[in-house]
């Protein structure tokens, strides 16, 4: 994992110090609230449903066990015992005061995390593939030149007052782990034809109230030009984004009207512009940060093989655990959606464990996904069915991972100012009703992600079952939306039509799961048999 | 009824205009009629109150203050999927209240 340098310490502590003091005159009136807010939102404190909300970044999702252990530790002495993991690979607080705020960063900093430029119109955090570092299939690890555009993007002077938020994801595997196509930026590395390290770019993603899959801007940027060609593709935006609008300030929509053609010609003009300004970072500080994300010490000749005779630890093993590019080793996934939970939320006591287990069992590291769980990322195979049993003892052993229980779900009105409707209770629901039936262990892989609020934090635009919650004459409704996709195949959501009550909609999601069962050919999932039979059959069942 | 909301600036809790401070509990809340602009300024400035705002509310068939919109009911109950951190954890009803 990468540390700390002096200046990344020095950079933090001293933004600790700044907003100690700004909070310390919030509090004595010497700044209005109109003052206030753009700086706590520069340390990622807003002002929620109930208390002011910390969002803490977890760059591109990858914590130590210490690391964990804070965060476990920030919920026990300055919250209410518990964190909610987001959908940006981030951790959230529901129920900070003010007056802590200072303290619980100078805590973070202590640990080497912050909460800088998790809020506002600037470069948020760089998210990653989960399993980077661990999969098979990546052509290298993502997350050194995760951690360089991260360095890159910290107090970039230039981008701190971009038109809107943006965000950026790097992958490095043909599968998309990362939603990387509906970023502002998604960044594939790959490998060209003459075995070389590049970067292909897909800029103007986004979900949100306008969604857009990016499309393919460069198909290979050499590495040692990446910050200079990512830096390009931002200034183009910062230059000509709408600053009037801020439903249309989003890079995508830039793209959009502008057309990704001319988009494309413009970052070209200024990338050649810019590379002849020599701001790329000398290669030795990308050299330097590539030795924290060297493989731990494997060990070879582990055994590759699985005692498979406990069948609850076989269909957990199925559905959580995936291949590992070391022979002996898996990456597993803790689900954080037992049945009837709260997605993405984790005790204290939860965070504890899961940190001590990743000390135990995994190289001491752990990962945030944007689905809200948490990855361990090397596990030797033969130790696998010991850790389970712990993961079981704790209530953290649910096997669901991309099923109907592995729901997305944002904190929806139960905790945000901005929602039209509650996300939870909904995600609650459909947990409960499929797995009681029994239902949800027959449907395979189906991905279902619920927003409360068109803004789309719970990314239901690419739920296999999209589910949004809207405000019709103050009362909560709910859109069903079948279709959507993240990953190689990114599809976009469709309305099936008029929208239903809370139970309506939870009705509404097993006729849909009924009409795939009902027509899906050998080996299909739900996402296939949708895009093979079309809307109509679930037109037909839902509103017949 | 005209009641006034806002967050205790330190500590960000919801709290309702009584009429002479601010409660926790949205069942002391005052109508306040034409006064919300000159409440709220001079609240405001106080750093009594951070975030002010009126919104419409009513009464409940017990004569309960009960907010208009189903978001302001959950700001004065706490969140509806976990009773265990509302104002009323102990009384199974709560959430009918807020539905």
């Amino acid at each position: 994992m990468y540390r700390y340098d002096h200046y990344d310490q020095t950079m933090v502590d001293t933004r600790v110090a700044e907003f100690r003091d700004q909070v310390r005159r919030r509090m004595e009136g010497k700044l209005t609230e109109d003052q206030f807010k753009p700086l706590r939102l520069m340390n990622g404190l807003y002002l929620q449903l109930h208390a002011y909300m910390l969002r803490v970044a977890v760059p591109y999702g990858t914590l130590s066990g210490a690391q964990m252990h804070m965060l476990a530790d920030i919920a026990d002495k300055y919250d209410r015992g518990y964190g909610h993991f987001t959908t940006r690979q981030n951790i959230q607080y529901n129920w900070i005061k003010l007056e802590d705020a200072p303290d619980i960063l100078a805590d973070l900093a202590t640990v080497e995390m912050h909460a800088i430029q998790t809020s506002g119109n600037c470069i948020r955090n760089i998210s990653s593939d989960h399993y980077a570092g661990a999969a098979a299939d990546e052509v290298t690890d993502p997350r050194p030149y995760a951690e360089l555009l991260r360095q890159w993007s910290s107090f970039h002077p230039e981008f701190t007052a971009l038109p809107r938020k943006f965000k950026i994801a790097v992958i490095a595997s043909e599968t998309d782990r990362a939603a990387m196509r509906l970023h502002d930026i998604g960044i594939r590395l790959v490998r060209n034809d003459a075995g070389e390290l590049g970067a292909a770019f897909y800029v103007g993603g986004g979900m949100g109230r306008t969604p857009m899959i990016a499309p393919l801007i460069r198909d290979f940027v050499p590495l040692d030009q990446l910050i200079t060609y990512s830096e390009a593709c931002l200034r183009v935006y910062n230059r000509h984004g709408r600053r009037d609008n801020k439903f249309k300030a989003r890079i995508k929509i830039l793209v959009h009207e502008m057309g990704a053609e001319e988009y494309t010609r413009q970052v070209e003009e200024e990338f050649a512009h810019l590379l002849s300004q020599g701001i790329e970072p000398p290669f030795a500080e990308l050299e330097r940060i590539r030795t924290y994300f060297v493989d731990p010490p494997f060990q070879a000749g582990l055994a590759d093989d699985l005692d498979r005779s406990d069948p609850d630890f076989a269909v957990w093993v199925d559905r959580n655990c995936h291949a590992h590019k070391q022979p002996g080793y898996i990456a597993v996934t803790i689900s954080l959606k037992p049945v009837g939970g709260i997605p993405g939320d984790a005790t204290a006591a939860q965070m504890h464990l899961m940190a001590d287990i990743a000390r135990d069992y995994s190289f001491d590291e752990c990962r945030v996904t944007h689905a809200q769980n948490i990855v361990l990322p090397h596990v030797e195979k033969q130790r696998l069915y010991e850790l389970w049993q712990k993961l079981e003892e704790a209530g953290l052993g649910a096997a669901n991972l991309d099923q109907i229980g592995d729901i997305i779900a944002c904190p929806g009105l139960d905790y945000c100012s901005l929602a039209n409707a509650r996300s939870i209770p909904v995600a609650q629901k459909i947990s409960e009703r499929f797995a009681a039936s029994g239902k949800g262990d027959t449907l395979g892989e189906l991905k279902l992600k619920i927003s409360g609020c068109i803004n789309a934090c719970g990314h239901h635009h690419a739920g296999h079952i999209g589910i949004l919650g809207v405000d019709k004459k103050g009362r909560e409704n709910y859109q069903l939306l079948l279709g959507g996709s993240e990953g190689a195949d990114t599809s976009l959501g469709k309305i099936t039509g008029p929208g239903f009550d809370e139970d309506g909609i939870v009705e509404a999601v097993e006729k849909a799961a009924d009409v795939y069962l009902a027509q899906r050919a050998d080996g299909e999932r739900f996402l296939d048999t949708y895009r093979r039979i079309g809307m109509e059959p679930f037109k037909e069942a839902l509103y017949g | 009824l005209k009641i006034l909301t806002g967050n205790d600036l330190k500590t960000g809790a919801v709290v309702w205009w009584d009429g002479s401070g601010w409660s926790l509990h949205v069942e002391e809340a005052v109508d306040v009629g034409a006064e919300v602009d000159a409440i709220l300024a001079r609240e405001e400035a106080a750093r009594n109150v951070n975030a002010s705002y009126a919104i419409d509310a009513e009464q409940d068939g017990e004569g309960r203050v009960r907010p208009a919109h189903i978001k302001d009911r959950i700001r004065a109950l706490g969140p509806t999927v976990r009773p265990d951190l509302t104002l009323r954890p102990a009384d199974p009803e709560a959430g009918n209240w807020v539905i």
